[in-house]
């Protein structure tokens, strides 16, 4: 009974934190805005953390480059695990307008596995919203 | 026998109802936003979804720590609702304070080491002033054993009024709400990750948030000495401390360690001066 209790209360509570590996801007402020009063995330238990040791659910914004990969790296290990990652904007998914670019690798998913994929340029903060509901499929999936 | 029992029944029910209390401290701080803010019982699934995460440790003194914080902050508690000595209570949560520090000091995190200096310095601010409330309660009643105070007639907030606004101050830096939540705080002010806690993670955090709500209990529980000749008198004084307490919360910004230092102190110490002052003259 206990073990149920932990694995809903994972779907109750997704911390979460947010790293920009060198977007526009515009996905992090959506990101941001989901935190405001307007939308409301604690509802649904979300915390916003600064810290990855605590987080379970990483946001991650922008283009992926040599140099903030290993940045992005080290803080997807420092998460303990369950974890989810999101990968947010057009930049996050696939490298957006500068995938050809010399210093572009492409997704976050060449650096580290990706849960969801959430589209947009910028991405809305309901979609966002929509993709960390989706991330919890994830923990859902764990109560088997 | 009647002891032990207040002692288990204490450290069993104190962190129900201190979650319970962080949940409520929750809404009512979303409702003051505008927002709708978290179910009542959100505290326990976070800390349920803690103990259900990965273990990953620096070292082993800081396992060690978290559980003698937890551990003393239990033990303040039953012996609290044993109605044992107010000074051995003082020191055994004294203990759990000093291993909060010391388990943020084991880790060789930047973020971790300042906040650990940080709680050091709210714990020199916070327990002078929590030892003049006792030895002012001790000027009343007589007897630092709670069972005594009980026996006593009247109500202590009639004769130490000025020391429950100081015992409040502790409860303000006990609770880490602002102005005076820079070793950590629990809302997204984050500009040193997370302080004293930086280093704990998945189950040892869930220790530490349940060795925090003990500590609500016990404070609260020390409040509760101030009008302990109703029960109605008993919650309502709670009840209006903590909700002035959460509106505190919502309308201070942070401070610096140093404005507290001075602050608190000053204005602690000049009233406990002024409230001894007035009951040896009275």
């Amino acid at each position: 009974m206990l073990k149920k209790f932990i694995d809903n209360s994972r779907a109750k509570s997704p911390w979460i934190m947010h790293f920009d590996c060198g977007s526009c801007n515009g996905c992090d402020i959506e990101v941001l805005a989901c935190l405001t009063p307007m939308y409301d995330v604690e509802r649904f238990g979300v915390i916003n953390v600064g810290n990855p040791k605590h987080a379970d659910v990483l946001l991650v914004t922008g283009t992926v480059n040599p140099r903030n990969a290993k940045v992005l790296r080290n803080i997807y290990d420092q998460m303990p695990d369950p974890k989810g990652v999101i990968a947010i904007g057009a930049c996050g998914l696939s490298g957006g307008v500068f995938r050809e670019c010399y210093n572009v690798l492409g997704g976050i998913d060449k650096v580290i596995p990706v849960d969801v994929y959430v589209p947009g340029c910028p991405a809305k903060p309901e979609a966002i919203i929509d993709g960390v509901v989706a991330a919890l499929a994830k923990f859902e999936g764990l109560k088997g | 026998m009647e002891t032990l029992i207040l002692i288990i029944l204490g450290i069993v029910v104190a962190p129900v109802l201190g979650g319970l209390i962080s949940g409520v401290d929750r809404r009512i701080t979303a409702r003051l936003q505008s927002r709708f803010g978290p179910p009542i019982l959100q505290p326990f699934y976070d800390v349920a979804k803690l103990f259900g995460k990965v273990k990953v440790i620096n070292n082993f003194w800081q396992v060690f720590c978290a559980w003698v914080y937890l551990i003393a902050a239990a033990l303040s508690v039953g012996l609290l609702f044993a109605q044992s000595d107010l000074l051995l209570i003082f020191f055994v949560q004294a203990i759990g304070a000093v291993f909060l520090v010391m388990g943020g000091l084991a880790s060789p995190s930047p973020f971790s080491q300042v906040g650990a200096q940080r709680e050091l310095i709210q714990v020199l601010t916070y327990e002078p002033l929590i030892i003049l409330v006792f030895a002012s309660i001790f000027m009343v009643t007589g007897s630092f054993r709670i069972d005594e105070i009980l026996n006593y007639d009247q109500p202590l907030l009639v004769k130490l009024p000025l020391m429950f606004i100081v015992l409040g101050y502790a409860l303000t830096i006990k609770l880490r709400k602002s102005p005076f939540d820079f070793s950590t705080s629990h809302h997204a002010h984050q500009e040193i990750v997370k302080g004293v806690l930086t280093d704990y993670s998945g189950p040892y955090l869930g220790i530490i948030e349940i060795a925090h709500w003990y500590e609500t209990i016990f404070i609260l529980g020390i409040c509760a000495l101030f009008w302990h000749t109703s029960l109605v008198g008993v919650v309502v004084l709670l009840a209006t401390t903590y909700f002035a307490e959460i509106l505190i919360d919502n309308t201070m910004a942070r401070m610096t360690w140093r404005w507290m230092l001075k602050y608190v102190w000053s204005v602690g110490l000049a009233m406990s001066f002024v409230n001894l002052i007035w009951l040896h003259a009275g």
